[in-house]
Protein backbone atom coordinates (compact mmCIF):
# COMPACT_ATOMS: atom_id res chain seq x y z
CA UNK A 1 0.00 0.00 0.00
CA UNK A 2 2.33 2.45 0.86
CA UNK A 3 4.13 2.08 -2.28
CA UNK A 4 1.42 4.54 -3.92
CA UNK A 5 2.95 7.34 -1.77
CA UNK A 6 6.45 7.12 -2.61
CA UNK A 7 6.22 8.72 -5.94
CA UNK A 8 9.57 9.18 -7.58
CA UNK A 9 10.41 12.48 -9.21
CA UNK A 10 10.36 10.66 -12.35
CA UNK A 11 7.07 9.91 -12.46
CA UNK A 12 5.83 13.34 -10.72
CA UNK A 13 7.24 15.15 -13.54
CA UNK A 14 5.66 12.56 -15.79
CA UNK A 15 2.24 12.98 -14.46
CA UNK A 16 2.73 16.90 -14.04
CA UNK A 17 3.65 16.79 -17.58
CA UNK A 18 0.63 14.84 -18.92
CA UNK A 19 -1.61 16.83 -16.76
CA UNK A 20 -0.05 20.09 -18.40
CA UNK A 21 -0.04 18.38 -21.89
CA UNK A 22 -3.80 17.96 -21.28
CA UNK A 23 -5.07 21.04 -20.75
CA UNK A 24 -3.12 22.41 -23.26
CA UNK A 25 -4.88 20.52 -25.63
CA UNK A 26 -8.36 20.34 -24.31
CA UNK A 27 -10.29 17.37 -26.46
CA UNK A 28 -12.77 19.02 -28.61
CA UNK A 29 -9.15 21.48 -30.21
CA UNK A 30 -8.60 17.62 -32.01
CA UNK A 31 -12.29 18.56 -33.91
CA UNK A 32 -11.33 21.53 -34.48
CA UNK A 33 -7.54 21.69 -35.87
CA UNK A 34 -6.76 18.12 -37.63
CA UNK A 35 -6.72 15.35 -35.22
CA UNK A 36 -3.50 13.02 -36.14
CA UNK A 37 -3.81 9.52 -36.28
CA UNK A 38 -1.23 7.13 -36.94
CA UNK A 39 -1.43 3.55 -38.26
CA UNK A 40 1.81 1.31 -37.97
CA UNK A 41 1.87 -1.65 -40.32
CA UNK A 42 0.60 -1.23 -44.29
CA UNK A 43 -1.03 -4.60 -44.65
CA UNK A 44 -4.37 -5.26 -45.61
CA UNK A 45 -5.62 -4.38 -41.79
CA UNK A 46 -2.97 -0.65 -41.86
CA UNK A 47 -3.39 0.10 -45.31
CA UNK A 48 -7.34 -0.20 -45.45
CA UNK A 49 -7.60 1.79 -42.08
CA UNK A 50 -5.54 4.57 -43.13
CA UNK A 51 -7.89 4.46 -46.26
CA UNK A 52 -11.08 4.23 -44.39
CA UNK A 53 -9.48 7.15 -41.68
CA UNK A 54 -8.94 9.59 -44.80
CA UNK A 55 -12.63 8.86 -46.70
CA UNK A 56 -14.23 9.29 -43.46
CA UNK A 57 -12.85 12.42 -42.52
CA UNK A 58 -10.38 14.23 -44.78
CA UNK A 59 -9.25 16.25 -43.00
CA UNK A 60 -7.50 14.22 -40.90
CA UNK A 61 -3.83 13.87 -40.64
CA UNK A 62 -3.39 10.47 -41.66
CA UNK A 63 0.58 8.80 -41.47
CA UNK A 64 1.04 5.16 -42.12
CA UNK A 65 4.48 3.75 -41.50
CA UNK A 66 5.62 0.53 -43.35
CA UNK A 67 9.42 -0.43 -43.84
CA UNK A 68 8.82 -2.01 -47.45
CA UNK A 69 7.98 0.19 -50.32
CA UNK A 70 6.03 -3.37 -51.59
CA UNK A 71 3.82 -5.45 -50.12
CA UNK A 72 3.77 -9.14 -50.71
CA UNK A 73 0.36 -10.40 -49.91
CA UNK A 74 -0.28 -14.04 -47.93
CA UNK A 75 -3.57 -15.04 -49.92
CA UNK A 76 -2.72 -16.77 -52.73
CA UNK A 77 1.16 -17.17 -52.20
CA UNK A 78 0.19 -21.27 -51.60
CA UNK A 79 -0.36 -21.01 -55.73
CA UNK A 80 3.43 -19.41 -55.30
CA UNK A 81 4.67 -22.13 -53.95
CA UNK A 82 2.94 -24.70 -55.81
CA UNK A 83 4.27 -22.85 -59.13
CA UNK A 84 0.30 -21.95 -60.16
CA UNK A 85 1.03 -17.80 -59.64
CA UNK A 86 3.97 -15.32 -59.86
CA UNK A 87 4.94 -13.70 -56.68
CA UNK A 88 4.49 -10.04 -58.86
CA UNK A 89 1.06 -11.27 -58.60
CA UNK A 90 1.04 -11.15 -55.34
CA UNK A 91 3.16 -7.70 -54.77
CA UNK A 92 0.98 -4.31 -54.16
CA UNK A 93 2.85 -0.12 -53.93
CA UNK A 94 1.61 2.44 -51.18
CA UNK A 95 1.75 5.21 -54.02
CA UNK A 96 -2.27 5.33 -54.65
CA UNK A 97 -2.91 5.56 -50.99
CA UNK A 98 -0.01 8.22 -51.11
CA UNK A 99 -2.49 10.15 -53.60
CA UNK A 100 -4.91 9.69 -51.57
CA UNK A 101 -3.77 12.18 -48.68
CA UNK A 102 -2.42 9.47 -46.70
CA UNK A 103 1.38 9.99 -45.67
CA UNK A 104 3.29 7.16 -46.00
CA UNK A 105 6.14 7.02 -43.84
CA UNK A 106 8.46 4.28 -44.88
CA UNK A 107 10.26 3.63 -42.07
CA UNK A 108 10.11 1.28 -39.04
CA UNK A 109 8.63 2.01 -36.02
CA UNK A 110 10.96 1.21 -32.91
CA UNK A 111 9.06 2.70 -29.96
CA UNK A 112 5.48 3.56 -28.99
CA UNK A 113 5.67 6.20 -26.16
CA UNK A 114 1.79 5.87 -24.92
CA UNK A 115 2.13 8.57 -22.12
CA UNK A 116 3.31 11.47 -24.40
CA UNK A 117 1.31 9.95 -27.86
CA UNK A 118 4.63 9.54 -29.84
CA UNK A 119 5.90 7.06 -32.03
CA UNK A 120 9.70 6.80 -32.78
CA UNK A 121 11.25 5.70 -35.72
CA UNK A 122 14.38 3.88 -37.10
CA UNK A 123 15.83 7.00 -38.72
CA UNK A 124 15.51 8.83 -34.87
CA UNK A 125 12.34 11.17 -35.92
CA UNK A 126 9.41 10.81 -34.14
CA UNK A 127 5.98 11.38 -35.35
CA UNK A 128 2.77 12.80 -32.44
CA UNK A 129 -0.70 11.14 -32.85
CA UNK A 130 -3.95 11.29 -31.32
CA UNK A 131 -5.06 7.84 -32.39
CA UNK A 132 -2.51 5.28 -32.75
CA UNK A 133 -3.67 2.30 -34.47
CA UNK A 134 -1.11 -0.91 -34.63
CA UNK A 135 -1.56 -3.54 -37.08
CA UNK A 136 1.73 -5.09 -37.16
CA UNK A 137 0.93 -8.88 -38.12
CA UNK A 138 2.30 -11.75 -36.87
CA UNK A 139 5.92 -12.14 -35.86
CA UNK A 140 7.28 -16.15 -35.68
CA UNK A 141 8.17 -17.22 -32.84
CA UNK A 142 12.03 -18.48 -33.26
CA UNK A 143 11.90 -19.09 -29.48
CA UNK A 144 9.20 -22.04 -29.69
CA UNK A 145 10.53 -25.31 -31.34
CA UNK A 146 13.88 -26.31 -30.38
CA UNK A 147 16.83 -26.01 -33.27
CA UNK A 148 13.88 -23.44 -35.46
CA UNK A 149 15.89 -20.07 -35.50
CA UNK A 150 15.87 -17.83 -38.12
CA UNK A 151 18.85 -19.44 -39.90
CA UNK A 152 17.21 -22.84 -39.71
CA UNK A 153 14.20 -20.91 -41.70
CA UNK A 154 16.51 -20.20 -44.34
CA UNK A 155 16.90 -24.31 -44.56
CA UNK A 156 13.47 -25.30 -43.41
CA UNK A 157 11.15 -22.30 -44.34
CA UNK A 158 8.21 -21.73 -42.77
CA UNK A 159 6.66 -19.25 -45.81
CA UNK A 160 4.09 -17.57 -43.37
CA UNK A 161 5.29 -14.44 -44.40
CA UNK A 162 5.07 -13.65 -47.90
CA UNK A 163 8.30 -13.02 -50.23
CA UNK A 164 11.81 -14.74 -50.30
CA UNK A 165 10.41 -17.65 -48.18
CA UNK A 166 7.79 -18.54 -51.07
CA UNK A 167 10.22 -18.79 -53.07
CA UNK A 168 12.34 -20.78 -51.19
CA UNK A 169 9.40 -23.32 -49.89
CA UNK A 170 8.66 -23.28 -54.03
CA UNK A 171 12.61 -23.80 -55.41
CA UNK A 172 13.05 -26.37 -53.04
CA UNK A 173 10.13 -28.76 -54.51
CA UNK A 174 10.96 -28.15 -57.83
CA UNK A 175 14.65 -29.42 -56.64
CA UNK A 176 13.60 -32.14 -55.29
CA UNK A 177 13.43 -36.02 -56.56
CA UNK A 178 10.58 -38.01 -57.49
CA UNK A 179 9.23 -39.87 -54.26
CA UNK A 180 10.15 -37.32 -51.69
CA UNK A 181 8.74 -37.03 -48.29
CA UNK A 182 7.23 -33.13 -48.06
CA UNK A 183 6.45 -32.38 -44.43
CA UNK A 184 4.57 -29.07 -43.43
CA UNK A 185 4.25 -28.51 -39.18
CA UNK A 186 1.36 -27.21 -38.54
CA UNK A 187 1.28 -24.64 -35.38
CA UNK A 188 -1.62 -25.08 -32.54
CA UNK A 189 -4.37 -22.22 -32.59
CA UNK A 190 -4.26 -18.91 -32.75
CA UNK A 191 -2.31 -18.74 -35.84
CA UNK A 192 -2.38 -16.27 -38.81
CA UNK A 193 -4.72 -17.87 -41.63
CA UNK A 194 -6.32 -20.96 -39.98
CA UNK A 195 -7.00 -22.73 -43.33
CA UNK A 196 -3.60 -21.79 -44.53
CA UNK A 197 -1.31 -25.06 -43.83
CA UNK A 198 -4.29 -27.19 -45.03
CA UNK A 199 -4.54 -25.96 -48.37
CA UNK A 200 -1.13 -25.30 -48.67
CA UNK A 201 -0.71 -29.27 -48.31
CA UNK A 202 -3.51 -29.25 -51.21
CA UNK A 203 -1.67 -26.89 -53.54
CA UNK A 204 1.66 -28.76 -53.18
CA UNK A 205 -0.10 -32.25 -53.51
CA UNK A 206 -1.24 -30.58 -56.59
CA UNK A 207 2.28 -29.87 -58.15
CA UNK A 208 3.60 -33.41 -57.11
CA UNK A 209 0.74 -35.29 -58.41
CA UNK A 210 1.58 -33.52 -61.99
CA UNK A 211 5.21 -33.17 -61.69
CA UNK A 212 6.35 -35.82 -59.40
CA UNK A 213 3.61 -38.43 -58.61
CA UNK A 214 5.59 -41.19 -56.40
CA UNK A 215 6.09 -38.16 -53.85
CA UNK A 216 4.17 -37.75 -50.45
CA UNK A 217 2.97 -35.18 -47.80
CA UNK A 218 2.96 -35.01 -44.25
CA UNK A 219 1.48 -33.25 -41.87
CA UNK A 220 2.78 -32.95 -38.35
CA UNK A 221 0.09 -31.06 -36.18
CA UNK A 222 0.01 -29.69 -33.31
CA UNK A 223 -3.63 -29.60 -33.11
CA UNK A 224 -6.62 -32.20 -33.18
CA UNK A 225 -8.73 -30.68 -35.51
CA UNK A 226 -8.73 -28.00 -38.01
CA UNK A 227 -9.95 -24.97 -40.37
CA UNK A 228 -12.96 -26.92 -42.74
CA UNK A 229 -11.49 -30.23 -41.85
CA UNK A 230 -13.79 -32.19 -43.47
CA UNK A 231 -13.57 -30.14 -46.80
CA UNK A 232 -10.27 -30.54 -46.75
CA UNK A 233 -10.16 -34.39 -45.89
CA UNK A 234 -12.78 -34.94 -48.22
CA UNK A 235 -10.72 -33.18 -51.16
CA UNK A 236 -7.51 -35.13 -50.08
CA UNK A 237 -9.11 -38.33 -50.72
CA UNK A 238 -11.01 -37.23 -54.01
CA UNK A 239 -7.83 -35.60 -55.51
CA UNK A 240 -4.71 -36.61 -53.72
CA UNK A 241 -5.66 -40.17 -52.97
CA UNK A 242 -2.96 -42.13 -50.85
CA UNK A 243 -0.92 -38.61 -51.17
CA UNK A 244 -1.54 -36.96 -47.91
CA UNK A 245 -1.13 -38.12 -44.48
CA UNK A 246 -2.19 -36.09 -41.94
CA UNK A 247 -0.61 -37.06 -38.08
CA UNK A 248 -3.03 -35.12 -35.16
CA UNK A 249 -1.75 -34.06 -32.14
CA UNK A 250 -2.97 -36.96 -29.88
CA UNK A 251 -1.33 -38.96 -32.44
CA UNK A 252 1.45 -37.81 -32.00
CA UNK A 253 2.18 -34.59 -34.55
CA UNK A 254 3.17 -32.05 -32.73
CA UNK A 255 6.88 -31.16 -33.47
CA UNK A 256 8.74 -30.30 -31.00
CA UNK A 257 12.07 -29.56 -31.83
CA UNK A 258 14.34 -29.47 -35.48
CA UNK A 259 17.33 -30.20 -36.61
CA UNK A 260 18.15 -28.01 -40.01
CA UNK A 261 21.27 -29.96 -40.38
CA UNK A 262 19.12 -33.47 -41.10
CA UNK A 263 16.18 -31.61 -41.95
CA UNK A 264 14.65 -33.61 -39.70
CA UNK A 265 11.12 -32.77 -37.57
CA UNK A 266 11.02 -34.41 -34.23
CA UNK A 267 8.21 -35.63 -31.97
CA UNK A 268 7.13 -37.30 -28.91
CA UNK A 269 6.52 -40.05 -31.08
CA UNK A 270 9.55 -39.99 -33.62
CA UNK A 271 11.83 -38.39 -35.77
CA UNK A 272 10.81 -37.42 -39.75
CA UNK A 273 13.88 -36.64 -41.79
CA UNK A 274 12.25 -34.63 -45.31
CA UNK A 275 13.63 -33.69 -48.81
CA UNK A 276 11.26 -30.60 -47.93
CA UNK A 277 10.14 -29.41 -44.49
CA UNK A 278 8.15 -26.87 -44.18
CA UNK A 279 7.68 -25.67 -40.79
CA UNK A 280 5.15 -23.03 -39.86
CA UNK A 281 6.26 -22.00 -35.90
CA UNK A 282 3.67 -20.90 -33.11
CA UNK A 283 3.52 -17.00 -33.59
CA UNK A 284 2.38 -13.86 -31.64
CA UNK A 285 1.35 -10.09 -32.62
CA UNK A 286 4.22 -8.19 -34.32
CA UNK A 287 6.78 -6.65 -31.49
CA UNK A 288 5.65 -3.35 -32.02
CA UNK A 289 2.64 -4.31 -30.74
CA UNK A 290 4.24 -5.87 -27.14
CA UNK A 291 6.44 -2.57 -27.31
CA UNK A 292 3.54 -0.30 -27.12
CA UNK A 293 2.26 -2.13 -23.93
CA UNK A 294 -0.75 -3.62 -25.83
CA UNK A 295 -0.16 -7.19 -25.63
CA UNK A 296 -1.18 -9.87 -23.13
CA UNK A 297 0.44 -12.99 -21.44
CA UNK A 298 -0.30 -14.83 -24.58
CA UNK A 299 1.73 -12.55 -26.89
CA UNK A 300 -1.76 -11.27 -28.58
CA UNK A 301 -3.78 -8.06 -28.38
CA UNK A 302 -6.65 -8.02 -26.11
CA UNK A 303 -9.13 -5.23 -27.49
CA UNK A 304 -12.64 -3.86 -27.10
CA UNK A 305 -14.73 -5.41 -29.55
CA UNK A 306 -16.60 -1.72 -30.58
CA UNK A 307 -13.70 0.12 -31.08
CA UNK A 308 -10.68 -2.20 -30.89
CA UNK A 309 -9.13 0.13 -28.61
CA UNK A 310 -6.22 -1.83 -26.47
CA UNK A 311 -7.59 -3.05 -23.35
CA UNK A 312 -4.10 -2.03 -21.54
CA UNK A 313 -2.97 0.80 -24.07
CA UNK A 314 -4.93 3.77 -24.18
CA UNK A 315 -5.63 5.61 -27.46
CA UNK A 316 -3.84 2.41 -29.26
CA UNK A 317 -5.75 0.53 -31.38
CA UNK A 318 -4.81 -3.22 -32.51
CA UNK A 319 -6.53 -4.52 -35.67
CA UNK A 320 -5.65 -7.47 -37.72
CA UNK A 321 -3.87 -10.99 -37.04
CA UNK A 322 -2.01 -9.32 -33.74
CA UNK A 323 -5.36 -8.76 -32.07
CA UNK A 324 -7.45 -11.12 -30.45
CA UNK A 325 -10.88 -10.69 -32.03
CA UNK A 326 -12.77 -13.48 -30.15
CA UNK A 327 -14.60 -16.09 -32.89
CA UNK A 328 -12.69 -13.97 -35.64
CA UNK A 329 -10.01 -15.69 -37.50
CA UNK A 330 -6.59 -14.38 -38.57
CA UNK A 331 -7.24 -13.74 -42.15
CA UNK A 332 -7.45 -10.70 -44.50
CA UNK A 333 -10.70 -10.65 -45.10
CA UNK A 334 -10.78 -10.59 -41.04
CA UNK A 335 -8.07 -7.82 -40.85
CA UNK A 336 -9.77 -5.51 -43.79
CA UNK A 337 -13.40 -5.50 -42.22
CA UNK A 338 -11.76 -4.75 -38.89
CA UNK A 339 -9.61 -1.69 -40.23
CA UNK A 340 -12.97 -0.38 -41.28
CA UNK A 341 -15.01 -0.57 -38.10
CA UNK A 342 -11.63 1.05 -36.61
CA UNK A 343 -11.58 3.52 -38.52
CA UNK A 344 -15.30 4.70 -38.04
CA UNK A 345 -15.10 4.19 -34.87
CA UNK A 346 -11.76 6.05 -34.44
CA UNK A 347 -13.11 9.06 -36.41
CA UNK A 348 -16.26 9.00 -33.79
CA UNK A 349 -14.05 9.23 -30.57
CA UNK A 350 -12.33 12.24 -32.18
CA UNK A 351 -15.47 13.88 -33.23
CA UNK A 352 -16.83 13.45 -29.70
CA UNK A 353 -19.46 11.25 -30.43
CA UNK A 354 -19.96 7.43 -29.08
CA UNK A 355 -19.18 4.38 -31.87
CA UNK A 356 -21.84 2.32 -32.95
CA UNK A 357 -22.08 -1.21 -32.19
CA UNK A 358 -20.70 -3.08 -35.12
CA UNK A 359 -21.62 -6.18 -36.99
CA UNK A 360 -18.24 -7.61 -38.75
CA UNK A 361 -17.78 -10.42 -41.86
CA UNK A 362 -15.30 -12.29 -42.49
CA UNK A 363 -15.26 -15.05 -45.23
CA UNK A 364 -12.32 -17.10 -45.92
CA UNK A 365 -11.65 -19.15 -49.48
CA UNK A 366 -9.31 -21.75 -50.01
CA UNK A 367 -8.41 -24.02 -52.95
CA UNK A 368 -8.17 -27.39 -52.70
CA UNK A 369 -6.59 -27.41 -56.57
CA UNK A 370 -7.30 -24.79 -59.21
CA UNK A 371 -10.58 -24.74 -59.66
CA UNK A 372 -11.50 -25.73 -56.79
CA UNK A 373 -13.01 -23.37 -53.43
CA UNK A 374 -14.19 -23.72 -50.26
CA UNK A 375 -14.93 -21.90 -48.01
CA UNK A 376 -15.85 -20.76 -44.33
CA UNK A 377 -17.74 -17.35 -43.58
CA UNK A 378 -18.68 -16.04 -40.36
CA UNK A 379 -21.18 -12.96 -38.73
CA UNK A 380 -19.68 -11.36 -35.83
CA UNK A 381 -21.09 -8.90 -32.91
CA UNK A 382 -19.80 -7.86 -29.89
CA UNK A 383 -20.49 -10.04 -26.76
CA UNK A 384 -19.11 -10.29 -23.31
CA UNK A 385 -16.43 -7.80 -24.40
CA UNK A 386 -15.45 -10.12 -27.17
CA UNK A 387 -16.49 -10.59 -30.77
CA UNK A 388 -18.66 -14.00 -31.08
CA UNK A 389 -20.66 -15.77 -33.47
CA UNK A 390 -23.56 -14.08 -34.49
CA UNK A 391 -25.71 -17.63 -33.76
CA UNK A 392 -27.06 -18.88 -37.04
CA UNK A 393 -24.43 -17.47 -39.43
CA UNK A 394 -21.70 -18.67 -40.89
CA UNK A 395 -19.96 -22.18 -41.62
CA UNK A 396 -18.57 -23.84 -44.13
CA UNK A 397 -19.05 -24.85 -47.61
CA UNK A 398 -21.43 -27.63 -47.60
CA UNK A 399 -19.71 -31.36 -48.00
CA UNK A 400 -21.88 -32.50 -50.49
CA UNK A 401 -21.56 -29.93 -52.95
CA UNK A 402 -21.50 -30.45 -56.25
CA UNK A 403 -18.27 -29.79 -58.52
CA UNK A 404 -19.62 -27.56 -59.89
CA UNK A 405 -20.04 -25.48 -56.57
CA UNK A 406 -16.99 -25.94 -55.81
CA UNK A 407 -15.65 -24.42 -59.07
CA UNK A 408 -17.97 -21.00 -58.49
CA UNK A 409 -15.93 -21.07 -55.20
CA UNK A 410 -12.81 -20.75 -56.73
CA UNK A 411 -13.46 -18.46 -59.16
CA UNK A 412 -15.09 -16.01 -56.35
CA UNK A 413 -11.53 -16.77 -54.25
CA UNK A 414 -9.92 -14.96 -56.99
CA UNK A 415 -12.78 -12.44 -57.55
CA UNK A 416 -12.40 -11.77 -53.67
CA UNK A 417 -8.01 -10.97 -54.13
CA UNK A 418 -8.86 -8.90 -57.00
CA UNK A 419 -11.34 -6.92 -55.60
CA UNK A 420 -9.60 -6.51 -51.81
CA UNK A 421 -6.54 -5.75 -53.44
CA UNK A 422 -8.14 -3.11 -54.91
CA UNK A 423 -9.45 -1.77 -52.36
CA UNK A 424 -6.89 -1.61 -49.67
CA UNK A 425 -4.22 -0.91 -52.69
CA UNK A 426 -5.53 0.20 -56.27
CA UNK B 1 -27.62 30.22 -68.20
CA UNK B 2 -28.72 31.71 -65.04
CA UNK B 3 -29.99 28.70 -64.36
CA UNK B 4 -26.51 26.69 -65.00
CA UNK B 5 -24.98 28.94 -62.75
CA UNK B 6 -27.00 28.13 -59.70
CA UNK B 7 -26.37 24.44 -60.10
CA UNK B 8 -22.90 25.09 -60.27
CA UNK B 9 -23.39 27.44 -57.33
CA UNK B 10 -24.74 24.68 -55.54
CA UNK B 11 -22.92 21.74 -56.57
CA UNK B 12 -19.70 24.11 -55.35
CA UNK B 13 -21.58 24.45 -51.94
CA UNK B 14 -22.27 20.79 -51.57
CA UNK B 15 -18.88 19.61 -52.76
CA UNK B 16 -16.99 22.32 -49.94
CA UNK B 17 -19.65 20.92 -47.09
CA UNK B 18 -17.84 19.34 -44.52
CA UNK B 19 -17.89 15.78 -44.33
CA UNK B 20 -21.19 14.07 -42.06
CA UNK B 21 -19.92 11.93 -40.40
CA UNK B 22 -23.30 10.12 -39.15
CA UNK B 23 -24.26 10.10 -42.60
CA UNK B 24 -21.43 8.62 -44.58
CA UNK B 25 -20.94 6.03 -41.49
CA UNK B 26 -22.11 2.73 -43.04
CA UNK B 27 -24.55 0.99 -40.68
CA UNK B 28 -23.79 -2.17 -38.91
CA UNK B 29 -22.33 -5.34 -41.26
CA UNK B 30 -22.35 -3.30 -44.14
CA UNK B 31 -18.52 -2.26 -44.13
CA UNK B 32 -17.43 -5.41 -44.50
CA UNK B 33 -19.35 -5.97 -48.09
CA UNK B 34 -16.44 -4.16 -49.81
CA UNK B 35 -14.11 -6.79 -49.14
CA UNK B 36 -15.92 -8.97 -51.76
CA UNK B 37 -18.25 -6.50 -53.62
CA UNK B 38 -15.84 -3.52 -55.67
CA UNK B 39 -16.74 -0.39 -54.25
CA UNK B 40 -14.11 1.78 -56.13
CA UNK B 41 -14.54 2.73 -60.13
CA UNK B 42 -11.31 1.52 -60.88
CA UNK B 43 -11.35 -1.95 -59.60
CA UNK B 44 -11.09 -5.20 -61.50
CA UNK B 45 -13.81 -7.06 -63.37
CA UNK B 46 -15.46 -9.77 -61.35
CA UNK B 47 -17.88 -11.85 -61.27
CA UNK B 48 -18.98 -10.81 -58.03
CA UNK B 49 -21.80 -8.37 -58.30
CA UNK B 50 -21.39 -4.54 -57.50
CA UNK B 51 -23.35 -3.08 -54.75
CA UNK B 52 -22.71 0.51 -54.80
CA UNK B 53 -25.58 2.38 -56.48
CA UNK B 54 -27.76 -1.14 -56.57
CA UNK B 55 -31.84 -0.70 -55.78
CA UNK B 56 -31.93 -0.78 -52.13
CA UNK B 57 -35.26 -3.23 -52.73
CA UNK B 58 -33.31 -5.32 -55.15
CA UNK B 59 -30.40 -5.82 -52.23
CA UNK B 60 -32.94 -6.79 -49.53
CA UNK B 61 -35.04 -9.37 -51.73
CA UNK B 62 -31.68 -10.68 -52.61
CA UNK B 63 -30.44 -10.84 -49.18
CA UNK B 64 -33.88 -12.27 -47.47
CA UNK B 65 -34.33 -14.46 -50.69
CA UNK B 66 -30.52 -15.83 -49.55
CA UNK B 67 -31.63 -15.97 -45.64
CA UNK B 68 -34.66 -18.28 -46.24
CA UNK B 69 -32.81 -20.77 -48.81
CA UNK B 70 -35.56 -19.47 -52.06
CA UNK B 71 -32.23 -18.27 -53.27
CA UNK B 72 -29.98 -19.98 -54.62
CA UNK B 73 -26.00 -19.02 -52.59
CA UNK B 74 -22.55 -20.13 -52.15
CA UNK B 75 -21.44 -18.12 -49.05
CA UNK B 76 -24.35 -15.54 -49.43
CA UNK B 77 -27.29 -17.34 -47.67
CA UNK B 78 -24.38 -18.21 -44.57
CA UNK B 79 -24.25 -14.75 -44.06
CA UNK B 80 -27.21 -13.24 -44.82
CA UNK B 81 -28.16 -15.14 -41.85
CA UNK B 82 -26.48 -12.80 -39.44
CA UNK B 83 -28.62 -9.98 -40.03
CA UNK B 84 -32.18 -9.10 -38.79
CA UNK B 85 -34.56 -7.24 -41.60
CA UNK B 86 -33.98 -4.28 -39.82
CA UNK B 87 -30.27 -4.53 -40.03
CA UNK B 88 -30.61 -5.62 -43.93
CA UNK B 89 -32.76 -3.15 -44.56
CA UNK B 90 -29.94 -0.07 -43.07
CA UNK B 91 -27.49 -1.75 -45.14
CA UNK B 92 -29.14 -2.06 -48.68
CA UNK B 93 -29.99 1.73 -48.48
CA UNK B 94 -26.44 2.53 -47.26
CA UNK B 95 -25.63 0.27 -50.20
CA UNK B 96 -27.68 2.03 -52.60
CA UNK B 97 -26.35 5.65 -51.70
CA UNK B 98 -22.75 5.29 -52.06
CA UNK B 99 -21.20 6.04 -55.71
Amino acid sequence: MGISHRISRREFCGAGAATVAALAFPLPAFAQSAARVVVIGGGFGGASCARALKAIDPKLQVTLVEPNKTFIACPFSNNVIAGLRSIEEQQFGYDKIAAGGVTVVAQAATAVNAAARTVSLADGTSLAYDRLVLSPGVDLRFDALQGYNEAAAAKMPHAWKAGEQTLLLRKQLEAMDDGGLVVIAAPANPFRCPPGPYERACLIAHYLKTKKPRSKLLILDAKDTFSKQRLFQNAWKELYPGMIEWVSLSQGGKVNAVDAATNTLITDFGNHTAQVANVIPPQRAGRIAEIAGATDKTGWCAIDPVTFESKSAPNIHVIGDACLAGAMPKSAFSANAQAKVCAAAIATLISGGTPATPKLINTCYSLAAPGYGISVAGVYHPKNGLLADVEGAGGVSPADAPREFRTREADYAQSWFATITAEVFG
Amino acid sequence: MKALCVAVAIATVMASSPPVLAASEPPPGAASCSGCHTSGAAAATTSVSRLYGRDAGDIMTAMTGFRDGSLPATVMNRIAKGFTDDELRAIAAWLAAQK
